[in-house]
């Protein structure tokens, strides 16, 4: 009966998005507080519906009811517990409800926490996240129900995908969700100031803490799933321009530049009609990622779902949000700029370079994600567009813009003093030119590499000297402002992450050596011993454990088959730290007369490769920050903006 | 010269990424370039150099093959571009049906430099009133 429940409380929550989409659009038509209100009531409970769903989706994992499709699918009763309960989401239908989750999670919030926003421009965005809950709603009951049933049920499960089950599948999809569907809120509320036909600086103010919660989220997902595949694949790589990573970097990219853009219309009241477009585009590439990875129009390893009506459904969705925003935009920005004076080179100026650099490497990341696509479905041309693609376009593009970067804060709005921010920032060139020299020089590394390093530490050094300007002393530093915090962590961020991207990409060693157990080779300026190689035998797989000494340190790698789908995966032994990572992941064995002869084992050393997990945490936790201060701000002003609304 | 004592042991120890003899060391660099970008045809989206499959093991034992038997680097992406296909070049050949592709990101970054361009210099001819406009001063919560 459970799963009846689910599904009987799916269509009842399809019914009250659309009233809560119809409520909050007839509200801020007819300004109509009574109905407002009503919409915000079935928003707040909209999401105790899903959020009851889904629990119950959750008790069906856990108690392996294999009557269930979606369960006997993708579970088996000798799954660890951990995985019953992130193997819900862990597979097309699943994740699809908790898509619907948190887009009804989102609209409660909305209708909870209107901040500083007129009331209309609340009810109408409301009322637009509402159709967009419904229409995933929509799509989950009609086209991928969670709760359909299997008659006769079988005797058996097929298990989760070995490479998912890992710690990081209860977080990484979750946080990508989270951004992915976050996206939509900055969309409802550019949607809602297109009907009101006016964008101020309290809309901007509005939009902001929703841009980061989103932005926030996407890199935390996207950063964990980098790291995930960097321990679990087992080459020792971090990034693979796979076409469904871009699907989830191309919201990042757009949520990036929206929430710059952001500031210069709270600010300055400029750029209103290009933060409204990159609303809607944001949202749209969130769309096109949920598209890219449910419709298996691509061949990838995250391609889990293959079904070619849901891809038409979704792109129907797509064509719906985005033409239909398009149309409105096209209708409406027209009215919207309001000019106001700023010099060539001033803080808005900056960020619209900042807004050129994000948009243009968004759109490069884009074309190369869809060309291959395109290219098939109009010539039957069979291409792959590939990491080398994306390294010799998108890492100029970026550096164009970190070049940029730290110049941006030393400017003041309306007419910055160039000059003057050189008097600072000539010491990061300095040091930046120095490191370039080192690189080339020493090490010996392709320009590209210096190039890269160099640009690194210009951000890194530029956002502290920054820090250093505004506080004056070292004494005074802790005494700035929390906002500002969030800024500088940010930059440094995206400092540090550039530096580790760049000598990770550059400088890394790799080497395969075949090993009995006693034998030691040499690497990376390490002795590494395999000491003993053993048996495990784990809840639902048996492994080879393999037992490393590396100096007077101890570092294990298994080879795992498990047991249901007899797929082999290798768990990778990681000895690092700020420098670097020896990394070791155990291969195949090469058979002898009499048990193996040899085990491959392959070595690499990834230098920095920290720094690139470390600096996208830095990122993450300045928008956390960030979020932190514009909370702050906005119940600061929610009282006296209502009370202006009522007069 | 690290490296190169390296690359000796990893031999004597019976490397896995190089087996074909009489490949130097530089060769064995152009190898492991080219690696990275020619795609494993029987693995989900990985390139030779990552991949586990008995496959891309025979290709890259080819990719030093044809290394040692003289042929430049271009002459063997297009070796593997006849076998395999163009699908197999994870760096897309520049042709009738790519040129497109790779001057997409030049077009897009003339196009949205000329759009700010124009951008600021309309602000900038509004902003003649830029010396009595008061804006606030050098951000205080920014």
């Amino acid at each position: 009966m459970t799963a009846e429940l689910g599904g009987f409380l799916l269509a009842l929550a399809l019914v009250m998005a659309f009233a809560q989409g119809a409520l909050g659009l007839i509200a801020g038509w007819r300004r109509n507080e009574g109905l407002g209100a009503a919409a915000a009531g079935v928003a707040q409970s909209n999401a105790i519906i899903l959020l009851a769903a889904f629990a119950i989706l959750v008790s069906l994992f856990l108690r392996t009811d294999y009557s269930v499709a979606v369960v006997a699918a993708n579970s088996h009763v000798a799954k660890p517990l951990l995985y019953k309960i992130a193997g819900t989401w862990g597979n097309h239908e699943g994740s699809m409800l908790l898509w619907c989750l948190v887009s009804a999670t989102f609209a409660a919030l909305l209708a909870s926490f209107p901040g500083g926003m007129g009331r209309t421009l609340w009810n109408r965005a409301v009322g637009v996240q509402g159709v967009v809950t419904g229409v995933a709603i929509a799509y989950t009951l009609v086209l991928s129900s969670p709760f359909a049933r299997l008659d006769p049920a079988p005797l058996t499960g097929k298990d989760l995908n070995p490479l998912l089950q890992d710690p990081a599948l209860a977080i990484h999809p979750p946080m990508l969700y989270l951004g992915y569907v976050g996206l939509s809120v900055p969309f409802s509320l550019a949607i809602a100031a297109l009907m009101e036909g006016k964008v101020d600086s309290a809309w901007a103010r509005a939009l902001r803490p929703w841009t980061l919660i989103a932005w926030v989220t996407l890199t935390l997902g996207i950063t964990l799933g980098s790291y995930w595949a960097y321990y679990e694949l087992g080459w020792g790589g971090w990034w693979f321009w796979d076409p469904v990573e871009n699907a989830s970097f191309m919201p990042w990219l757009a949520a990036a530049a929206l929430l710059h853009s952001a500031i210069v219309t709270e600010r300055r009241g400029s750029l209103a009609a290009w933060t409204i477009l990159l609303a809607i585009i944001g949202f749209g590439l969130a769309l096109l990622g949920t598209f890219l990875v449910r419709s298996g129009v691509l061949t990838s390893v995250h391609a889990f779902a293959v079904d070619p009506q849901r891809g038409y459904a979704i792109l129907a969705m797509l064509a719906f949000f985005v033409g239909g925003g398009f149309m409105l935009y096209a209708w409406r920005a027209p009215r919207l700029s309001e000019p106001s004076g700023f010099l060539l080179v001033s803080r808005e100026s900056a960020l619209v370079v900042n807004n050129v650099g994000l948009a243009v490497a968004m759109g490069t990341v884009l074309i190369g994600t869809l060309y291959p696509l395109l290219l098939e479905a109009m010539t039957d041309r069979l291409i792959s567009v590939g990491p080398p693609f994306f390294n010799v376009t998108f890492g100029p593009l970026m550096a164009l813009l970190f070049l940029a970067l730290p110049i941006a804060p030393f400017l003041a709005w309306r007419r910055g003093d160039l000059k003057e921010a050189w008097r600072w920032l000539q010491w990061a060139a300095y040091a930046a030119a120095g490191v370039a020299v080192v690189t080339l020089a020493l090490l010996r590394g392709p320009i590209w590499s210096a190039l890269g390093l160099a640009v690194g530490v210009w951000v890194l050094f530029g956002a502290l000297l920054y820090a250093w300007k505004r506080a004056g002393s070292f004494v005074r530093i802790a005494a700035l402002p929390l906002a500002f915090w969030a800024m500088t962590a940010a930059h440094v961020g995206a400092g540090v992450f550039t530096i580790g991207a760049a000598a990770e990409t550059a400088f890394r060693k790799e080497e395969a050596a075949q090993m009995l157990p006693g034998a030691s080779v040499s690497f990376a300026g390490r002795r590494i011993t395999l000491t003993d190689i053993t048996t495990v035998e784990g809840p639902n797989y048996t492994a080879q454990r393999a037992i490393f000494r590396v100096e007077e340190r101890i570092v294990t790698a298994e080879r795992r088959s498990y047991t249901v789908s007899a797929m082999p995966t290798t768990e990778v032994g990681i000895l690092g730290d700020l420098t670097g990572d020896l990394y070791i992941a155990l291969g195949a064995p090469t058979e002898g007369t009499i048990g193996p002869a040899a085990w491959t084992v392959r070595l690499y050393f990834n230098p920095l490769v920290q720094w690139i997990f470390a600096g996208a945490g830095l990122m993450a936790l300045g928008g956390a920050l960030g979020l932190v201060v514009l909370a702050r701000r906005s119940l600061k002003r929610t009282v006296p903006a209502a009370a202006a609304t009522a007069t | 010269m690290i490296r190169a004592a390296l690359f000796a042991l990893a031999l004597a120890t019976g490397a896995a990424f190089a087996q074909t003899p009489g490949q130097t060391l530089a060769q064995e660099e152009r190898a492991r370039a080219l690696d990275a970008e020619i795609r494993c045809v029987v693995c989900e989206n990985e390139p030779i150099s990552q991949s586990t499959a008995g496959m891309a093991a025979d290709m890259r034992a080819l990719v030093r093959e044809r290394i040692v038997e003289g042929d430049t680097d271009a002459e063997i992406r297009a070796f593997f571009a006849d076998r395999y296909g163009d699908f197999v070049l994870l760096r897309p050949r520049m042709s009738s049906a790519t040129w497109a592709l790779w001057a997409a990101p030049a077009l897009l970054l003339a196009f949205a430099g000329f759009a700010a361009a124009s951008l600021l210099r309309r602000r900038k001819a509004a902003g003649t009133d830029v010396e009595d406009d008061p804006a606030p001063e050098h951000d205080q919560d920014r």
